[in-house]
């Protein structure tokens, strides 16, 4: 218990960001307000893109069942113990030329592998046996994974390995190793962009694109979008809807995974607590889009990504959950549809 | 010929049903909807199943496409299909256009009908039955690009045949196909099932409330009451007995 306490409170220490800093660096009138503004949008951004990813997890699950899959961010933690692992196994603490890229690449497919797989069994397990029970059975099985998932990162970082510390605490966060360095890649006036910053836009905008083209054009996503929309309809056309929706699981678990690597590796620490607070930023940022379509949670993990930032920047850290949380208040209040989704479900 | 073609399981007589259903029960929770029910539908016939509100009419229809669970005996093309996930009752040859039409409101007319087509994978057989689709259907043609929702009820129900009929199907279950649709496009739905899917040699069971017409297009029909057949004929006996008139043709 006491050791709990005390990585909530590291925790929350490091929420205290590199973005915060920028803050009191301009609240000291050391940068000029218009880089300021710049360079909290930068890493706004790019966290933004990151909470999109995860989103999408989210908004697609609850598109084909109507389920919002809570155990969806500590899958994301999950996968980051994952990829820890891996690199503590490969036993690499720096990345450069193509060797670099190889093992990046390999880490990002593993993990994305790992939580697809992962998610998909959940579903198998914990969700598809109430198919039938009501909204309510299904959310709180969600609720119960998430715990064992929880639990399962706790137990996970006590293993004895360099990664874990040896497993000396299982519950302290673990350091990430700086694979990608946060060097600056580019530089314009005073604003700067790093080589993780890079990272982020060159893993997330793809997969992005190929999304859309999977939902969009592909035989497997009009499937998925024709079993969101009439079930009973789909079945009857001869498409097996329960292997769509766990199609749908293993594809947003697995940007999930994608979007923990590059969340690891932007943010250098990670911890079995840290899917909760993933979890609710693109919970909230899939609310904000409109839940259910996928425009809606780029568009709202975006947004998110942003405001955290400014709120970091120019309020203080202590208060970005205040503002994420009423915001999510007044969309539910005002707009409980979102952003881009539908006013009303059309009747078939 | 026939002395070959006796030896393979197709040719078991020409008076095979292609769907016979024997003893079809099904509850929901305590109600028991069908007390058991027999259907025998014989290749390339329209035959038609009656009955008031309540009856069981789409229920059984439900059970046939293993939708609904229920008990009793279903055989589709000499294979029995009682145990089967409903994709598969596809993948046999047996489709249903169901109630409502259940089209997909938010996919273009286009993608409808290519789910139609969900368990082929012959890209260019598929191009040319949606052309067919949009022969039979020339609406659908001009609409091809819109979303299915914003259709009209008439449209969505020559979507939803036209969807059923992208899976090139053996046989074809229509459920109330005029049901809330304006009477001109009714006829013109009617006239394209008698006229071309029959003509075409198709075989359909057709769930109708609109007994008149029904019973009008129809081989042989199923008076149905309360989850029981009452009644059996074909369709030119049972529009003149005295009993089906009083109570279904006013």
């Amino acid at each position: 218990m006491q050791r709990t306490v005390a990585a909530a409170e590291f925790l929350a220490a490091s929420a205290l960001s590199q973005a915060d800093a920028v803050g009191a660096f301009a609240r000291d009138g050391l940068l000029s307000s218009q880089e300021v503004f710049t360079q909290q949008l930068v890493t706004g951004l790019s966290n933004g893109m990151i909470i999109a990813l995860i989103a999408i997890g989210y908004t697609m699950v609850y598109g084909i069942i109507e389920l919002i899959n809570f155990a969806h961010g500590d899958l994301c933690m999950l996968g980051a113990y994952f990829a820890l692992t891996v690199v503590g196994a490969l036993g690499v603490d720096h990345w450069v030329g193509a060797g670099g890229l190889m093992g990046l690449v390999m880490v990002l497919v593993g993990t994305a592998a790992f939580c697809g797989s992962l998610n998909w069994s959940i579903n198998r397990l914990a969700y598809r046996p109430l198919r039938k029970a009501s909204k309510l059975s299904l959310l709180v099985s969600a609720i119960g994974a998430s715990f064992i998932l929880v639990n399962l990162g706790l137990f996970w970082g006590g293993l004895p390995m360099d990664v874990f510390a040896n497993g000396t605490s299982s519950a302290a966060p673990k350091a990430f190793p700086a694979l990608v360095s946060a060097a600056p890649a580019a530089q314009i006036g005073d604003v700067i962009y790093s080589r993780t910053d890079l990272l982020v836009l060159c893993v997330t905008l793809p997969l992005m694109v190929a999304l859309t083209y999977l939902v969009r054009f592909t035989k497997l996503g009009k499937a998925m979008r024709a079993v969101a929309q009439n079930p009973t309809g789909a079945s009857l056309m001869g498409i097996d809807v329960e292997r769509v929706i766990g199609a749908t699981f293993f594809i947003g678990g697995s940007l999930g995974g994608f979007a923990t690597v590059v969340y690891s590796l932007y943010n250098q620490t990670v911890s079995f607590q840290m899917g909760y607070r993933m979890g609710m930023d693109a919970f909230i940022a899939a609310v904000l889009g409109g839940i259910g379509n996928l425009p809606g949670a780029v568009l709202g993990g975006i947004l998110i990504g942003v405001i955290r930032s400014m709120s970091d920047g120019y309020l203080e850290a202590r208060w970005t959950n205040t503002v994420v949380f009423g915001i999510l208040i007044l969309i539910l209040v005002f707009r409980p549809s979102g952003l881009l989704g539908a006013k009303l479900r059309e009747k078939v | 010929m026939t002395i070959a073609s006796s030896t393979t399981a197709q040719a078991i007589g020409p008076r095979t049903p292609l769907l016979r259903v024997h003893g079809l029960k099904c509850s929901y929770g305590q109600a028991q909807v069908l007390h058991g029910i027999d259907i025998e539908v014989f290749p390339g016939e329209i035959v038609s199943m009656i009955g008031a509100n309540g009856a069981g009419k789409s229920t059984a229809l439900m059970c046939v496409s293993r939708i609904n669970r229920s008990s009793g005996t279903i055989e589709f093309d000499g294979a029995s299909i009682a145990a089967l996930p409903p994709e598969q009752v596809v993948r046999r040859g047996l489709v249903q256009v169901p109630e409502g039409r259940r089209i997909f409101p938010r996919l273009t007319v286009r993608e409808n009908l290519e789910m139609g087509a969900f368990i082929r994978s012959d890209k260019d057989g598929i191009e040319s039955d949606l052309e067919r689709t949009f022969n039979l259907f020339p609406i659908l043609k001009d609409r091809a690009l819109q979303q299915g929702g914003t259709l009209s009820g008439g449209e969505q129900q020559m979507l939803a045949i036209g969807r059923a009929l992208m899976s090139r199907p053996k046989m074809l279950m229509m459920d109330e196909p005029s049901m809330g649709i304006a009477p001109i496009l009714v006829a013109k739905i009617f006239d394209t099932v008698k006229n071309v899917l029959c003509a075409q040699g198709m075989t359909i069971l057709l769930v109708e409330q609109n007994a008149n017409a029904a019973l009008r297009m129809s081989d042989r029909a199923y008076v149905l009451e309360t989850g029981n057949i009452v009644l059996t004929g074909t369709g030119q006996d049972l529009l003149r007995d005295p009993r089906v008139r009083a109570a279904y043709l006013g």
